[in-house]
């Protein structure tokens, strides 16, 4: 792991263009900072080592939405810096993050709930704009909630409804699961749980994958046995968050049956098979600066950074109260390139946005799936509804 | 028999306004790397080309003797003899040409890089490129004044209309619009510039000699999520009257008053509805539908759809040819 290393990414206007202000609008040269403040975690060990985490996961996304941000805001006058602040698994998030927010106003938090929420908690944060890149955790779209933090990374519990709608639409409705031992994944499971409950799936029956039966097998060998005795199912769920033992689940099963959830059949806020909607120009421009396949926390950070820009844009201001404001007004929609306009949920600062249910090879569905209504919007139909968040910092 | 209906209603008596003149329409298959022609008269597809890939924008020259193409993945752009279907040259476009317009000069085109952030200007005599200049981010509709001195880029991420001053190439005015514009056009008079947003489901419409906004144009379909509503394409009628705007993924074309901005009409088509172009005589409309990859011809005096003529994968761009 690298130590706590600080580095700074100047994306400024680039200059020799013909700086032309738009017409009609306040062209004052507006200087915009944002930081993006990660707390790099600990990894557990995993059984393969086929797909290694970024190092710059989210990061990239960030710079990716900073260079897009620069070419508009070349045509206004407005310069964009982001500042990265790394810091390693065993460092100071505290002091590193009250010294961000002494001097910005506008933070990506990447971290686990409990580091968002105490980043989001300290006094130098009261007034600024935070954005969860980070953290599908309910309880932070709940009871949880603050107003200076919005988010951008979809919770759980959209990613679980997404799949189920899906599932639900296919008629495959006789579900069984396997869940893996640590809390993420037990968390992940009663999403899976909550979700089919919620659009009438059955769950017949489940097993705790903990692998420790006997040792001198492999996991290849231990799962038909394993998944012997779950009763009849149509499809197989793997709640496996942390991407241990679910890649061993598909075609070793007792039954012949596909595989969702954390492996197989995956909902995700942003997956490289995405090609439709303009989906490819973006891949592109992530591909040719990260050399790599854009993730669903590249593209949490991108979509933050990139709403900053259109609230800039649009109010001519970098003041955090008023891009906040703008940002959970009716009047702010983002192009995500997901066929749908994006925008914050005003009673839980949450970003609406279709879920991609892919494959390693193919979208399959972009949820909300059709017939899935709404009274308001039908991407409020993943996630948590106004009537179920127990948020309320949003409307005090 | 529907189709039966109409096609017989076509060879005998014209209820339906028959084309005075057979024409043709050419559609690109973004992903069959080909053009399909379909006979104005017949309603079929009576050929179909090998294209560059990933064949996008399309236009004629004035004299309809050589077809350009945008072949986006190819990084160029295509002049076809439509004659034969053979490709005569290649013109340099620079990186991922989506939209192109041809200058009323019939020499010069202007590009839209869509990867690039660039509008490329190419002269199709010498096939040099003339000027390259920086727009916003993906770049995509394109559109030029009818005495072609005003040249418009729009920039989906960006969201604005950038102009072009074409005796200079430099950008003289940027006017924002709502999120992901994708296609321009000039009124023919040149005194209102139209702009459509995709996602923010609007159309635009600018003052051209101060580049003010004069109006927008809202839709709403009953039964139709609002976030489905997605403008790209549209075409003016010939008396200037009406607009007929696509719809996307809202799978109807509607119908604009002109003078008020108030949408009078929605005319049902086949899926994710793109872009449209005439039939010689204006009595019929066609449309390129990319998900039903199909083409959708309209009765421009009923505002009906009279029948789907299946083409390629993904149609995308539609041209004329009388």
């Amino acid at each position: 792991m690298p130590k706590k290393t600080l580095c700074r990414v100047a994306v400024a206007a680039v200059s020799g263009f013909c700086l032309m202000p738009a017409s009609g609008l306040h062209a004052e040269p507006l200087a915009v900072e944002v930081v993006y403040l990660r707390q790099q975690e600990m990894r557990p060990p995993v059984l393969s080592n086929l797909d290694p985490v970024p190092e710059d996961l989210g990061i990239a996304g960030a710079e990716v939405a900073m260079a897009d941000n620069a070419t508009t805001g070349k045509f206004l006058g407005q310069t964009y810096t982001l500042n990265v602040i790394d810091i390693a698994p065993e460092g100071d998030l505290p002091t590193a993050a009250r010294d961000a927010l002494a001097g910005a106003g506008l933070v990506l938090v990447d971290g686990t709930a409990a580091e968002i929420l105490a980043v989001a908690d300290m006094p130098e944060a009261a007034g600024k704009l935070l954005f969860n890149v980070a953290s599908g955790d309910e309880a932070l779209r709940s009871a949880d909630c603050r107003a200076n933090l919005l988010h951008t990374i979809p919770e759980d519990g959209a990613r679980t409804d997404a799949l189920m709608q899906v599932l639900a639409a296919k008629r495959w409705s006789k579900l069984a699961m396997i869940t893996g031992p640590k809390p993420a994944d037990l968390a992940y499971a009663d999403h899976l749980r909550r979700s089919a409950a919620k659009f009438g799936l059955t769950l017949v029956g489940e097993k705790a994958w903990s692998f420790d039966t006997d040792l001198r097998r492999a996991a290849t060998v231990e799962l038909p046995p394993f998944t012997q005795d779950l009763p009849d199912h149509d499809v197989l769920l793997v709640a496996d968050e942390t991407d241990d033992f679910g890649r061993y689940v598909e075609n070793n099963t007792w039954l012949p049956r596909p595989i969702a959830g954390s492996e197989g059949l995956e909902p995700q806020g942003w997956t490289h098979v995405m090609e439709q909607w303009g989906a490819v120009q973006l891949q592109n421009r992530f591909e040719q600066t990260a050399g790599r396949d854009m993730r669903s926390r590249d593209y949490a950070a991108w979509t933050a950074v990139r709403a900053i820009g259109e609230a800039v844009t649009r109010t001519g201001s970098a003041d955090p109260a008023t891009l906040r404001g703008y940002m959970l007004s009716d009047a702010f929609q983002l192009d995500g390139f997901k066929g749908r306009g994006l925008s914050f949920r005003s009673w839980n600062g949450q970003l609406r946005q279709p879920i991609a249910v892919a494959n390693a090879r193919a979208l399959v569905t972009l949820a909300p799936v059709e017939g899935f209504l709404h009274q308001r919007n039908e991407t409020d139909t993943l996630g948590l509804d106004e009537p179920e968040s127990q948020c309320h910092a949003f409307t005090e | 028999m529907r189709r039966l209906a109409a096609a017989l209603l076509l060879t005998a008596t014209p209820l339906i306004p028959a084309p005075i003149h057979a024409g043709e329409i050419w559609v690109t298959n973004e992903k069959d790397d080909t053009v399909s022609v379909i006979d104005t008269d017949t309603l079929e597809v009576i050929k179909t080309y090998p294209t560059g890939e990933r064949p996008r924008g399309v236009t004629f020259s004035k004299d309809f003797k050589r077809l350009y193409i945008c072949a986006s993945d190819s990084d160029t752009v295509q002049v076809m003899d439509p004659d034969t279907g053979e490709i005569l040259h290649d013109l340099p476009s620079g990186e991922d040409p989506e939209q192109f317009v041809l200058a009323p000069d019939d020499r010069h085109l202007y590009i839209a890089n869509e990867d690039d952030a660039i509008t490329t200007v190419v002269d199709t005599e010498t096939r040099q490129v003339v000027a390259q200049i920086d727009v916003g981010v993906e770049p995509e509709g394109m559109a030029i004044s009818p005495d072609g001195k005003i040249a418009i880029t729009t920039s989906e991420t960006t969201n604005m209309a950038h102009w072009i001053d074409t005796a200079t190439h430099k950008l003289f005015a940027n006017t924002l619009v709502d999120s992901r514009p994708r296609h321009a056009e000039f009124t023919a008079d040149g005194s209102q510039l139209w702009v459509s947003a995709e996602i923010g489901g609007t159309v635009t419409v600018f003052s051209v000699a101060d580049q003010r906004e004069l109006g927008k144009v809202h839709f709403a379909i009953s039964g139709v999520n609002d976030d489905l509503i997605q403008p790209v394409g549209f075409k003016f009628s010939p008396d200037g009257k009406r607009a007929f705007v696509a719809l996307g993924p809202a799978n109807h074309v509607a119908v604009i008053d002109t003078a008020s901005f108030e949408v009078t009409n929605y005319i049902l088509t086949g899926r994710r509805v793109w872009h449209m172009a005439w039939s010689p005589d204006q009595s019929q409309l066609f449309t390129t539908n990319g998900v039903s990859g199909d083409v959708t011809v309209i009765d421009v005096a009923s505002e009906t759809p009279v029948k789907s003529i299946k083409v390629g994968r993904f149609p995308w761009g539609a041209a004329m040819r009388p």
